[in-house]
């Protein structure tokens, strides 16, 4: 399976790749919405983590480029921001899970599962 | 910014350490930043913030934690680039975790990263900055809040209007 992991740190970026420690998952990674862009068109994955608040494009609005290109995308937004309201908006543009930073690989693992129980 | 406000950024820099170290930090009680006060330490983060408070939010702490810190994350890469870049998540995480008590107005920008042992950050001249002294592991770091209303901004702005019309400089 091919997932793209979208975050502005590296440090970040990294430790999702561990976490999952998956070996059926190809993976590529992005440090912000635009190159995600990029990297989606040229790589077609069917999983994505997706971070919000990042430079040149925010993982709203990358949310949004992403389905328009392939509805079918599962998208896992991974952020600091704890407010409902924004968990709220990110569904509502068509992300299936929410999972707030800091977080475990235990708890990453799960939202991933979670993502194809619909 | 209110005592509350201060007390979530008290409680968030707990949780934080808590939660992704596994080790409770000892956070003490925050105090006003005078021009003596050396609170920079090795790397620095600064969150623009905007919105329901205008201001910025800064995280500071020296190598050595910064290092255990993203050792304690599973990271084998130890370079001033990885530190950098951690540092700015940290002061990301506890900015947008604040949010949960704040609001959605509370908006944040992405963090600007310092680093070298004589950077410079500059703190606005309007407003006190709160330092909250952090013991981790051993080591000293500070989240450092310079915030202010919107509606205290929108009065300073007003008064100073009214006094430039009456020639008050």
């Amino acid at each position: 399976m091919k997932l793209l992991i979208v975050d502005d740190s590296n440090v970040i970026r990294r430790a999702i790749q561990r976490a999952i420690g998956e070996p059926d998952y190809e993976i590529r990674t992005a440090g912000n919405g635009a190159e995600a862009i990029n990297v989606f068109d040229e790589f077609g994955p069917e999983v994505v983590t997706m971070d919000i608040t990042m430079p040149e494009m925010d993982g709203l609005m990358c949310v949004d480029m992403i389905l328009q290109r392939n509805p079918g995308t599962r998208i896992l937004i991974i952020s600091a921001l704890a407010d409902a309201s924004t968990a709220v908006e990110a569904v509502k543009r068509g992300a299936q899970g929410f999972l707030l930073k800091p977080f475990t690989a235990e708890t990453l693992n799960t939202e991933l599962v979670e993502l194809f129980r619909d | 910014m209110s005592e509350d406000d201060l007390k979530v950024f008290v409680k968030g820099t707990e949780r934080f350490f808590a939660q992704v170290t596994a080790t409770a930090a000892e956070v003490s009680t925050p105090f006003v930043r005078e021009q003596k006060d050396r609170v920079v330490s090795d790397f620095s983060a600064v969150i623009g913030v905007s919105g329901t408070q205008r201001g910025c939010v800064y995280f500071t702490a020296p190598r050595e934690m910064v290092a255990e810190l993203v050792k304690r994350l599973g990271e084998t890469e130890q370079t001033d680039e990885i530190y950098a870049d951690y540092v700015g998540e940290i002061a990301n995480t506890i900015s947008g975790n604040a949010r949960e008590f704040l609001g959605s107005g509370f908006m944040i920008s992405v963090p600007v990263v310092f680093s070298g042992p004589s950077h410079d950050v500059r703190f606005p001249r309007d407003m006190p900055a709160f330092v909250i002294p952090i013991m981790w592991s051993g080591h000293n770091s500070s989240l450092i809040l310079c915030l202010k209303d919107d509606v205290e901004i929108e009065k300073q702005a007003s008064l100073a209007e009214a006094l430039s019309t009456l020639g008050v400089n």
